[in-house]
């Protein structure tokens, strides 16, 4: 038998075909000492026969690449304090003035401003930080060059944008946490008072801040560079009419009509709502939920629409460059 | 078929593109490609900037989208079957890169992981030991040299123990020690192996030492190919230097 031939073997097992796939290098397994021989025998030992045999169904598990993604990312927080301070830093800047522009309208007899704020503030973040941690985290790939790398392994589109979302929860989760601890030990302020609805309002600013960062992404990717900056700024370009600091009736009757249009508005509606006591409006978060729904599925589309164009353009592997 | 590196049938080609065509607006980067790769054969496709290699093999990858033509790899179809395919070959460029805040093992890690190995403890620490690397193995990414990080895209490129890999320029970066210890290395793979290689540089000796076979691409399509001899004689040229130079002038006329 010929030296590195290879095999093809096909066996039944449990009723199921497998193909196993494997080269035998003889040459190999007769001198085991030689460092040739090391990775056919380590094929076999550290699963690569089993990824042959699954190379005809999808080698390795969806759930591996998904985790695969999350973890460069957390690799990447782990030693780096600039990113750390994006989960922290900048948020408790932001509670803290918002905290302080409360306590002064309190003293000018404002009190229910001061749960509506409050809340909004730390709302907002999760809509924020979710959209960012998605967008940031692909250009990101952009910037170091490594797109090319993730674009040509196994993984899926839809699981690299699950892994990315999944590290925007996690994220959105520890400044949430933390952000509500804060504000109940400097202002007082119990985000938890607003009950179980917590967990459809912020789920539905996790939907909304991933179909937004879907759309932002879809951008980057067809115009590269020029577009960065609305990683940061798209969603200052909703919040003006998302209502999330003042009710729907302030703004103007024709933007009231946009802003109905936008998840975020009918979850800070719903969030007032309960703060003051008017109870939890299944209609507001109904609407949002459905609403987001046909968000994701548009920014989904909108993406893969993008990527289309920049294959035909062929600007993926120019990667960061145009 | 007779190659360079002997007879092949039609049922050992590996990659095999059919009338490829790729335009950008009113530029036509490559122009009715038809070629095939055989399995266990290294390949390379040469040509000035702007011949179409680069696009010829990022459309092998999927990476830019054929405006016409089919490509098939392994048999299967490209564009139906990206994914199949891509378990199966990887690619290792000068121009690109892995995160450079991540070590050299996190980096691999993540790319075992990547593409489906449970326990890649041993693979990593045998790629890193054959493309020495073992000493860096928790050193940032960032602060290796450009050879050490030309040979970790290496590693990573290894890690799925491919059947075919594309290499893009691999030693455009690297003195001419670790260029050598490089082609060595993948010298070695294919002997022991059988690795089918599609290799591109504008370093013609290197080419000219490696590869089996050369496609010669100008203007989009091929203007000759065969071994480095049938080249040669085709050209009428004394070298692949002298070809590759004659080329690129008439290329930017």
């Amino acid at each position: 038998m010929n030296i590195g031939v290879e095999r093809s073997l096909e066996t039944q097992l449990k009723g199921k075909e497998f193909r196993l796939l494997f080269r035998c290098d003889l040459a190999a397994l007769a001198a085991p000492k030689s460092r040739f021989a090391v990775p056919r025998l380590l094929g076999l030992e550290a699963g690569l026969l089993e990824d042959n045999t699954r190379n005809e169904q999808g080698a390795g598990s969806m759930w591996q690449r998904i985790w695969a993604v999350m973890l460069r990312h957390l690799y990447l927080h782990r030693r780096s304090p600039a990113r750390i301070m994006e989960i922290f830093f900048w948020p408790v800047m932001d509670l803290l003035v918002w905290g302080f522009i409360t306590l002064y309208l309190k003293t000018v007899a404002v009190p229910e401003a001061v749960l509506f704020l409050l809340g909004a503030m730390i709302f907002w973040d999760v809509l924020y930080r979710s959209q960012q941690a998605i967008s940031l985290s692909m250009t990101e790939e952009f910037w170091v060059r490594n797109f090319i790398n993730i674009f040509i392994s196994p993984l899926s589109i839809p699981e690299f944008i699950s892994a990315l979302c999944l590290v925007g929860l996690l994220k959105s989760l520890v400044t949430t946490v933390f952000l509500t601890l804060l504000a109940l030990a400097c202002y007082s302020f119990n985000l938890l008072q607003i009950g179980p609805a917590l967990i459809p309002f912020l789920g539905n600013l996790l939907l909304f801040g991933w179909a937004v960062g879907l759309f932002t992404m879809g951008i980057i990717l067809r115009y590269g560079r020029a577009a960065e900056a609305l990683i940061w700024g798209m969603p200052f370009l909703l919040q003006p009419i998302s209502a999330v600091f003042y009710p729907l009736e302030t703004l103007p009757e024709s933007l009231q009509h946009v802003a109905v249009c936008l998840p975020s508005t009918h979850i800070f509606e719903g969030m007032r709502q309960v703060l003051s006591g008017a109870g939890f409006s299944l209609s507001a978060m109904l609407a949002a939920f459905l609403l987001n729904l046909v968000y994701l599925a548009l920014g989904s589309l909108f993406f893969a629409w993008m990527l289309r164009s920049v294959r035909e353009r062929g600007y993926l592997s120019r990667q960061n460059l145009h | 078929m007779s190659t360079a590196t002997g007879s092949y049938s039609t049922r050992d080609a590996v990659i095999e593109t059919e009338g490829l065509v790729k335009s950008f607006g009113g530029l036509r980067a490559v122009d009715a490609l038809s070629f095939s790769v055989f399995r266990g054969e290294i390949l390379g496709l040469l040509g000035p900037n702007g011949a179409g290699k680069t696009t010829t093999l990022q459309m092998l990858l999927g990476l830019t989208a054929p405006s016409r033509g089919s490509i098939r790899i392994f048999g299967l179809d490209l564009k139906r079957h990206r994914r199949a395919i891509l378990k199966r070959v990887n690619f290792s460029s000068a121009y690109t890169a892995l995160p450079t805040n991540l070590s050299v093992w996190e980096n691999l890690n993540v790319f075992a992981k990547l593409y489906g190995l449970k326990s890649p403890e041993k693979t990593i620490d045998w790629l890193l030991s054959t493309f020495e690397l073992g000493p860096h193995k928790h050193t940032l990414t960032g602060t290796l040299s450009s050879g050490q990080i030309t040979r970790l895209n290496l590693c990573k490129a290894f890690l799925n123990d491919p059947e075919i890999l594309f290499l893009d320029e691999p030693t455009a970066s690297l003195d001419p020690d670790f260029a050598d210890k490089t082609l060595s290395v993948l010298r070695d793979m294919h002997r022991k192996y059988g690795l089918t290689m599609v290799y591109t540089s504008h370093n013609m000796q290197e080419v000219q030492s490696l590869c089996q076979r050369i496609v010669f691409l100008s203007k989009g399509r091929i203007v000759a190919q065969g071994s480095a001899e049938d080249v040669l004689a085709q050209a009428r040229a004394a070298s692949l230097q002298e070809y590759f130079i004659a080329l690129a002038r008439e290329h930017r006329r």
